[in-house]
C-alpha cells in the first residue's frame, strides 16, 4: 500500500449512497487529479460510519475532522482551503444542537465521543471490499488463534466467561448455545448468521455488515470450530444489496487468502460459507422459521424442543447467531472473555448497538456501554428532541418490545433492567417519540405489522392478532367502548400464552406496554372522543381555532386540496367537503390553531 | 435441430423462457433452492404468472402446491404483473413517525392508487414495504432505484412527474 498525506474516509453506506455521497465521491477524485493531488490524497470509501443523519460525511485523516452534509458544489472550496492550504472548512462541520457550535474534530462531537466501540471497531475506518485492510487491523488473527491453538472448548469457554448474550433480542447466553451444539453428536452441523434484520427501525445488521463483512466471517469460522461444523449460511434480507455484494466480495477475497474453504491456515479445518437471501417474511428472523426457509420451504416455525443445538436446518445439529453477536466473537477470542465482561452490569456485559431514530436530533447508529441510562442515550448522544418538542416515550425492541417513557428514562441498559419496565432490549432499535406521537396509533401500527407478518400456522397469533388490531382500529377511529380495554388486556394474555413462537408470544407487548403508561390516552379516545396527540385522522374536525390563529397563512399555502380560504389579517377557513385529510395543515400550523 | 418449445404467454418471451430455464437447471440439484430461482425468474419477468410457477415447479422437480405455496408466503413474490415505476414507501416505524402515511395519501389523491395497487396504464405500482434500514433518511420512498429521503409530503408528486 502507497503512503498517502491524507485519507478521506468517505462514508459509502446506504443512507450516504442515497443522500449523493457517489456524486460527491466522483467529484472529489476529478478536483483531486485537477490539482495534482491524486497522489498524495486518497479517498477511501468506508461502510456506515453510523451518523446518517447528516450524510453524506466523510473523515479526513490522520487529523479527525468530520465534514457532514456533503455537496457537489462543495468540492472546490474543500480542495483549496483544506487540501491544498491547511485550512478547515468550517461551514462544512457539525454544529451541536443546544449550543450552536461548529465542532471540527469526530472526537469532540457528542454523537461519537459518548461511544464504545467493539462490534463496531471497523465501522468508517476501512475499506470494507478491501481484505488487507481488515487484516491490518488485528484482522483474521482471532480465526488463526482459534484453528490453531485453541481446541473447541477453549473457545466455548472464552465465550462462556465474556457472558455475551445474543444480540438479535432473546439475549440467550451465547456460549450456552455454542456448549449444546458442541455436545451433540452428528458428522454435519450448520453454523449460521442470521442476518435477517426484519424489526422496523433497525439498522444494526446492514451496517455491520456494510462496513464491517470480515468480522461477521470471522465470527463465523471461530463458532465453526467450537461446534465442529462445515458448512455455514448467511441469511440475509434480499432488501440489502449492498450488504449482500460486500459479503461476496469479502467471501470471496478469504477464499482467496486462504482463510475459507479446505485447510484453513494450515490447521487441517475445512470451513465454507454461503449467502441466503430471504424473500421477505419476518417470521423468517425466528430460528426454526428461519431455517425451514433455507431448506426452500415457507418459512413456518415449529414448536421447540427440539431445539436447533440438537436438530436444526436439514434436522441436523446447527447454532444460528446474530450479526451484532459474530461481530463481537474475534474480540473476544482475541482479547480474552474477561477483558469482554470488563464493562457492563453484573448480568450484561459489553456493549451493545442500537440503531437510533425518531424525532431525535442525531439520527444514527450508535454502539454503548451496557448500564448506560437510557435518558444518556438519547439526550447525550441523541442530542434531544428537534424543534422544542416535548420528549413521550422511546420504543425498543420494535413489534416484540415496549415503550419507555419519561419517567423511566434513567433506566440502565440492560436485559433485565428494560424487561421490568414492560419492554424488551430487542435487536437495538430505538425510536423516540416526540408528544406529537398517539401511542394508541403507535399500538396499533405494530399489531398491523404483527398480524399481517403472523406466518398463520397457530390460532392464537393468526386470529388473537387481528382481533386486537380490529378494536384498536376502532379506538383510533372513534369507535371504542367501554371494556374494549380489558377485551385487549384479556386477548393479550391468552395470545401470550398459547402461542407457538416468539413472534406470537410478544405480540400483545406494544399494546400492554402504552396500556401501562398511556391508558389515559386509550380512555380519551374511548370516552371523550379525542386523540391528544392529534394523530388519529377520524377523531379531527379539522376546523380553525379563531382564538390560537394567528392569521400567517401556512396552512392555506400548505393545502394540496385548496379547501382553505385565506387572506391576510384573516383567520383561515377549512372547507371540510373539500378537504382530503392529509394533515399537511396540521403539520405546518405552529400554534396549535387546528383540531 | 429441435426448436424447444416453452409454454405461451403474452408476457414472457422466448428469450426469456431461456434464461428461466438455464436458471432452473443451475439450481435443480441443490437442496433448498426454489426461493432463488423464484427470486431470479421474477427478476426476469416482473412478476410470477402461474404458468411460469408451475414451470419452475416441474423444473425443479417439486410439487406445483409447494412451489405456489412459497410463492404465495413471501412478501417479494407477486402474482399479478407490476408498474413500470414502482414506489416502494417505508412503512417502518421511524417513517410512520416521521409521516409516511401522509406521503402516501399525497401519492394516492393524485395517482388514485392505494397500497398494493397498480395503475391501470401500469405507469405506477404504489407498495408499502418494511423498514428499508435507511431511518436516518425518515420518511423514505424509493422509486425505481434511486431512495428519496427526508420527504416532504408537498414534494412527493413533484418528484413522481419524473418518472413515466
Amino acid at each position: 500500500m502507497s503512503k498517502n498525506r491524507m485519507q478521506l474516509m468517505l462514508c459509502g453506506g446506504t443512507g450516504c449512497h442515497s443522500t449523493g455521497s457517489k456524486k460527491f465521491e466522483l467529484a472529489l477524485q476529478k478536483e483531486l487529479e485537477a490539482k495534482g493531488l491524486a497522489e498524495e490524497i486518497k479517498i477511501i470509501e468506508t461502510g456506515c460510519n453510523g451518523f446518517c443523519a447528516v450524510g453524506p460525511v466523510m473523515l479526513v485523516q490522520p487529523e479527525g475532522v468530520f465534514y457532514q452534509k456533503l455537496k457537489v458544489e462543495d468540492v472546490p472550496l474543500l480542495v483549496e482551503e483544506h487540501f491544498l492550504k491547511g485550512r478547515p472548512v468550517k461551514k462544512l462541520f457539525f454544529v451541536e444542537q443546544k449550543s450552536k457550535e461548529a465542532i471540527p474534530n469526530i472526537n469532540d462531537i457528542p454523537f461519537f465521543s459518548n461511544q464504545i466501540y467493539r462490534a463496531m471497531r471497523n465501522k468508517g475506518a476501512i475499506d470494507p471490499e478491501v481484505i488487507d485492510e481488515y487484516i491490518a487491523r488485528d484482522g483474521y488473527f482471532a480465526a488463526a488463534k482459534a484453528l490453531n491453538d485453541m481446541t473447541p472448548e477453549e473457545i466455548v469457554e472464552q465465550v462462556k466467561i465474556s457472558q455475551i448474550r445474543g444480540r438479535g433480542g432473546a439475549g440467550f447466553p451465547t456460549g450456552m448455545k455454542w456448549s449444546f451444539a458442541a455436545a451433540s453428536s452428528g458428522d454435519e452441523k450448520f453454523v449460521l448468521c442470521n442476518a435477517d434484520e426484519g424489526d422496523p427501525g433497525a439498522f444494526m445488521d446492514r451496517s455491520l455488515l456494510e462496513s464491517d463483512p470480515h468480522a461477521i466471517l470471522e465470527g463465523m469460522i471461530i463458532a465453526a470450530k467450537a461446534i465442529n461444523a462445515r458448512q455455514g449460511y448467511i441469511y440475509c434480507r434480499t432488501e440489502y444489496q449492498l450488504a449482500i455484494r460486500r459479503l461476496e466480495i469479502a467471501i470471496r477475497q478469504a477464499k482467496e487468502y486462504g482463510l475459507l474453504g479446505e485447510n484453513i491456515l494450515d490447521s487441517g479445518f475445512s470451513f465454507n460459507i454461503d449467502i441466503y437471501q430471504g424473500a421477505g417474511a419476518f417470521v423468517c428472523g425466528e430460528e426454526t422459521a428461519l431455517m425451514r426457509s433455507i431448506e426452500g420451504k415457507r418459512g413456518m416455525p415449529r414448536p421447540r424442543p427440539p431445539f436447533p443445538a440438537l436438530k436444526g436446518l436439514w434436522d441436523k445439529p446447527t447454532i444460528l447467531n446474530n450479526v451484532e453477536t459474530l461481530a463481537n466473537i474475534p474480540q473476544i477470542i482475541l482479547n480474552g472473555g474477561e477483558w469482554y465482561a470488563s464493562i457492563g452490569t453484573e448480568k450484561s456485559k459489553g456493549t451493545k448497538v442500537f440503531a437510533l431514530s425518531g424525532d431525535v436530533n442525531n439520527i444514527g447508529l450508535v454502539e454503548v456501554p451496557m448500564g448506560l441510562p437510557i435518558r444518556k442515550l438519547i439526550y447525550d448522544i441523541g442530542g434531544g428532541i428537534p424543534g422544542g418538542k416535548k420528549f413521550k416515550a422511546v420504543q425498543l425492541g420494535g413489534p416484540s418490545g415496549g415503550c419507555v417513557p419519561e419517567h423511566k428514562l434513567d433506566t440502565p441498559i440492560d436485559y433485565e433492567e428494560i424487561a421490568k419496565v414492560g419492554a424488551i432490549m430487542g435487536s437495538g432499535g430505538a425510536i423516540v417519540m416526540d408528544e406529537n406521537t398517539c401511542m394508541v396509533d403507535m399500538a396499533r401500527f405494530f399489531m398491523d405489522f404483527i398480524q399481517d407478518e403472523s406466518c398463520g400456522k397457530c390460532t392464537p397469533c393468526r386470529e388473537g392478532t387481528r382481533r386486537m388490531l380490529e378494536l384498536l382500529e376502532k379506538i383510533c377511529h372513534g369507535e371504542g367502548e367501554d371494556g374494549d380495554i380489558e377485551t385487549l388486556e384479556t386477548l393479550s394474555a391468552v395470545i401470550s400464552q398459547s402461542a407457538l413462537c416468539g413472534l406470537g408470544q410478544t405480540a400483545a407487548n406494544p399494546v400492554l406496554s402504552t396500556l401501562r403508561f398511556f391508558r389515559d390516552e386509550y380512555e380519551a379516545h374511548i370516552k371523550d372522543k379525542v386523540c391528544p396527540a392529534k394523530r388519529c385522522i377520524a377523531l379531527l374536525k379539522f376546523e380553525v381555532d379563531p382564538e390560537k390563529c394567528k392569521k400567517c397563512g401556512l396552512c392555506y399555502k400548505a393545502c394540496p386540496a385548496n379547501a382553505i380560504t385565506w387572506q391576510k389579517k384573516e383567520v383561515a377557513v377549512i372547507d371540510t367537503g373539500k378537504c382530503v385529510k392529509c394533515m399537511s395543515c396540521f403539520d405546518k400550523c405552529k400554534f396549535d390553531a387546528i383540531f | 435441430m429441435s426448436i424447444k418449445s416453452y409454454p405461451s404467454h403474452p408476457d414472457i418471451t422466448d428469450e426469456m423462457w431461456e434464461k428461466i430455464d438455464a436458471i432452473i437447471d443451475a439450481n435443480k440439484d441443490i437442496a433448498g433452492s426454489v426461493i432463488g430461482v423464484l427470486r431470479m425468474s421474477q427478476d426476469i419477468v416482473g412478476y410470477l404468472p402461474v404458468e411460469l410457477i408451475d414451470h419452475i415447479a416441474e423444473g425443479m422437480n417439486l410439487p406445483a402446491s409447494q412451489v405456489f405455496g412459497v410463492t404465495t408466503f413471501y412478501s417479494l413474490f407477486t402474482l399479478k404483473p407490476k408498474g413500470r415505476n414502482i414506489i416502494k414507501v417505508c412503512t417502518g416505524t421511524a417513517c410512520y413517525v416521521k409521516g409516511i402515511k401522509e406521503v402516501i395519501s399525497h401519492i394516492t389523491n393524485k395517482h388514485g392508487i392505494r397500497e398494493g395497487e397498480t395503475m391501470s396504464d401500469r405507469r405506477f405500482s404504489l407498495e408499502g414495504v418494511r423498514c428499508l434500514g435507511a431511518c436516518g433518511l425518515a420518511p423514505v420512498m424509493i422509486v425505481k432505484e434511486d431512495i428519496h429521503g427526508n420527504l416532504k409530503p408537498d414534494e412527493v408528486v413533484g418528484i413522481l412527474d419524473n418518472y413515466n
